[in-house]
């Protein structure tokens, strides 16, 4: 299970990094970070939270703005945003708090941290150019039922266009 | 466009993987209604699944689709609302973002592909109420579905975020509902029908997935539906394939069959459950057929 380690009450002013909350709103989607006035409303809207004891996602603003770089970063429960969209359309202030999630993420994956899940869906991209390895009884049974031919990737162009992408990268050091 | 309409059919990956019956009864029902579909002469994943870990890389892979839909100088027809919202948000950010726009075909060059914004991308509902229009499809049917009541689960990344995905009410969804209508069938609505089934965390955690995934159920029990209508392959795997486990978790009792919209729409139009795959779906749907061919 997740700690509750967000329920933290004090906070190591050596642990701040000012600049943290520049960084995010600099990423598309996390441009509006700054503006929350901590409302509440996504958290309240939000369905994962409304199942676990740690997820809150106003929470994770806050801390976001206020600095806590690595609790963020190494806080499971950013990747419990099921990316539902509820809470950006709900915000009164507009921030795109999924978004903020996603930027999260990304950020903490350049850091090395990628559940594994993501690693699998992604090898499998690379490798056929579908998330899942389609099983060859699937393929058999679509010709069985005269169903067209599955469109094909071309996976060297896909590596092509994405070389300058840090998680491709990432995939072939260390994946697998 | 002129003439016959005309589609490429983007699968998705999970349709092939597991959810055949979603693409087997979309075919039956657009060639009833004269549509054409072609097949993605190439084709990769839409990006969706690698957003949580690098936004760029989704960006990518959704534009080489687009990329490759433009060289056909044809819109495209998605079956799942994850890569309907990814396509169609990619979409609109190449045609109004003129910096992003640029920095993808950077990308896009080294593959010797580049994408101008020149295409739409449609969810299947899309094609059927806009392009198509609700009176061809009430021509098309020839066993009004009267006596079934059931309900209807749209998807988050069709409604939501309202401004990209744009074209029903994230707060009061009519969409589907409309298409459900048309049927014959009744659709009722029922405690936060817009919610989320779980889906996209239940790579990461299954159990608060699967208790969303519930949460819903109860709610579409509770209103007396005979049976959950869908609209994406994820939605309907939380659903249907996970109902068994949900049931057995939680100790409850369900036994909602699991329709996707296609299947409902292919038997008004008097196709035969094994023409709609019904044999595919993990909760028993027979109840729903036999009621129909009685009114035959
Ligand atoms: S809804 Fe918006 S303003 Fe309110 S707490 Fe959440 S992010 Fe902040
Ligand atoms: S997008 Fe994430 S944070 Fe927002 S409401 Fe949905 S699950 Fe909660």
């Amino acid at each position: 299970m997740i700690t509750v380690e967000t329920y933290q009450t004090h906070v190591e002013t050596s642990g701040i990094d000012k600049r943290f909350k520049y960084e995010i709103s600099r990423f598309p989607g996390g441009e509006k970070l700054l503006d929350c006035f901590q409302c509440g409303t996504c958290t309240s809207d939000c369905p994962i939270a409304r199942f676990s004891d740690t997820y809150r996602p106003r929470q994770i603003i806050r801390m976001a703005q206020l600095g806590l770089r690595e609790r963020v970063l190494s806080s499971e429960t950013i990747w419990l945003c099921a990316s539902c969209f509820t809470c950006s359309d709900h915000c009164p202030r507009g921030v795109e708090v999924a978004d903020v999630m996603r930027v999260l993420r990304n950020l903490t994956t350049q850091q090395g941290h990628i559940p594994r899940i993501f690693r699998e869906l992604g090898s499998s991209i690379l490798e056929s150019g579908y998330a899942y390895r389609i099983p060859k009884r699937r393929i058999d049974r679509r010709e069985a039922l005269g169903l067209p031919l599955l469109p094909k990737c071309n996976p060297e162009s896909l590596a092509k266009s994405l070389r300058n992408v840090r998680f491709r990268q990432f995939l072939s050091e260390k994946g697998r | 466009m002129a003439e016959k309409d005309k589609y490429l059919i983007f699968l998705g990956c999970l349709i092939p993987y597991r959810v055949a019956a979603y693409e087997i009864s979309t075919r039956r029902i657009l060639q009833k209604l004269d549509v054409e579909l072609v097949e993605m002469p190439e084709f990769n994943c839409c990006g969706l699944p690698m957003d949580p870990v690098d936004h760029k890389m989704m960006l990518i892979m959704a534009a080489r689709n687009l990329a490759v839909a433009e060289q056909q100088c044809s819109d495209i027809l998605t079956l799942c609302s994850g890569c309907s919202g990814t396509l169609r948000k990619v979409n609109k950010a190449v045609k109004e973002n003129k910096k992003l726009w640029r920095s993808i075909n950077t990308n896009l060059n080294k593959a010797g592909l580049k994408v101008e914004g020149s295409i739409e991308v449609k969810h299947l509902v899309q094609v059927l109420i806009e392009d198509l229009g609700l009176e061809r499809i009430k021509d098309s049917i020839v066993n009004p579905l009267t006596t079934l009541k059931v309900a209807e689960h749209s998807g988050c990344h069709i409604l939501r975020p309202k401004e990209s995905a744009g074209f029903d009410d994230p707060e009061d969804p009519k969409m589907l509902k409309s298409l459900i209508e048309i049927t014959g069938a009744k659709c009722l609505d029922y405690m936060n029908e817009s919610e989320c089934c779980g889906a996209p965390s239940s790579g990461i955690n299954d159990k608060i997935a699967l208790q969303l995934t519930k949460d819903k159920l109860n709610h579409i029990k509770s209103v007396g539906a005979q049976a959950l209508i869908t609209i994406c392959p994820f939605c309907h795997m939380m659903y249907d394939t996970n109902q068994g486990r949900i049931e057995k978790m939680f100790r409850e009792n369900y036994g909602i069959p699991i329709l996707h919209y296609p299947q409902l729409l292919g038997l008004a139009m008097g196709f035969s459950p094994v023409d709609l795959a019904f044999g595919d779906l993990r909760v028993d749907a027979s109840n729903i057929y036999a009621c129909t061919s009685e009114l035959r």
